[in-house]
């Protein structure tokens, strides 16, 4: 039980400079935005802070920190086919295998 | 005759967490996946419309900023209040998840607020491609945050009960619940810069 309560109070501390962290990185978001750079590094970059404060939610207030093995196998599951999703429509656009068909590669 | 469900408040030996975990994590994995197609749909309409950026330049950034920021609060206020009930402190357990359902009634005000604006000037989801997907993912979006809240609510008060006969349970259930709002607002995360600063 002391553990237990040691635990939560760990977790608790922890997702406080999560909470935190979150906010700096939602002011980054906004600022980026604004700045003068071509339109493919500003989705980038926006991407990019987008993913670490996923990432950040997921970890800590999520828990997946410390989770069991399980969940990480259903998670990676869902991830595969997340991504999945993702591409298809980009390939698709792009015409990928038509294009892998006709130069051989 | 009641039928007990096994391995609610303990873990199962052979996967090493609780039904109630596996159970919800497995739900979280179809959300997923649910928003996963439309974020799908989002690259194709977007890749496929050259104007996209001047449909999407008349969002609010700073309503949306500010929606964001609640949500944000939100998700530690739900880690506050179950902590609270790990601490045997139900008051503050009640505390905590009222200011969760007051961040998410602000997220919801605002969000009335955009549509309204949008309808006002005559932009509707038949309007063009980025407003079709816009209120789209939006608008199931803001389902889910409802849809949270009536959880959070109905543990708040008429679900409470639970704490006094089987706070384990109750501690779990309110994890849970807590897990689904995390993910609302993980989902906010990505829907913010793809559709009001991309």
């Amino acid at each position: 039980m002391a553990d237990d309560l040691e635990h939560v109070e760990e977790h608790v501390r922890a997702c406080i400079i999560i909470f935190l962290s979150l906010l700096v990185l939602t002011g980054f978001t906004v600022l980026a935005s604004y700045l003068d750079v071509p339109k493919p590094a500003a989705i980038t970059i926006a991407l990019c802070i987008a993913a670490v404060k996923a990432t950040l939610v997921l970890l800590y207030f999520m828990h997946l920190v410390s989770e069991k093995k399980l969940i990480y196998f259903s998670l990676a599951l869902t991830a595969f086919f997340f991504v999945g999703l993702i591409l298809l429509p980009i390939l698709g656009v792009h015409d990928v295998i038509r294009i892998i068909m006709i130069k051989g590669y | 005759m009641s039928v007990v469900i096994p391995y609610i408040d303990e873990p199962r030996p052979d996967t090493g967490v609780t039904n109630a975990k596996l159970g919800i994590w497995l739900f979280l994995a179809s959300e997923v996946m649910l928003f996963g197609g439309l974020f799908s749909a989002y690259i194709i309409l977007r890749i496929n419309n050259p104007q996209w950026e001047s449909w999407s330049s008349i969002l609010n950034v700073p309503l949306a900023t500010v929606n964001t920021l609640f949500l944000i609060s939100s998700s530690i206020t739900v880690v506050l209040s179950w902590a609270s009930l790990m601490r045997k402190q139900f008051d503050k357990y009640r505390l905590y998840t009222i200011l969760t359902l007051l961040f998410g009634v602000g997220f919801m005000v605002i969000k009335y607020f955009e549509y309204t604006a949008k309808f006002h000037h005559g932009l509707y989801p038949s309007s063009n491609a980025f407003l079709a997907i816009y209120f789209t993912m939006t608008g199931l979006h803001g389902l889910h945050v409802v849809g949270g809240m009536a959880a959070l609510a109905y543990l708040c008060w008429p679900g409470s009960k639970l704490w006094k006969t089987r706070p384990v349970w109750f501690t779990q259930r309110v994890e849970c619940a807590g897990l689904f709002w995390h993910l609302v607002d993980l989902v906010w995360i990505v829907l913010f810069p793809i559709l009001y600063l991309m």
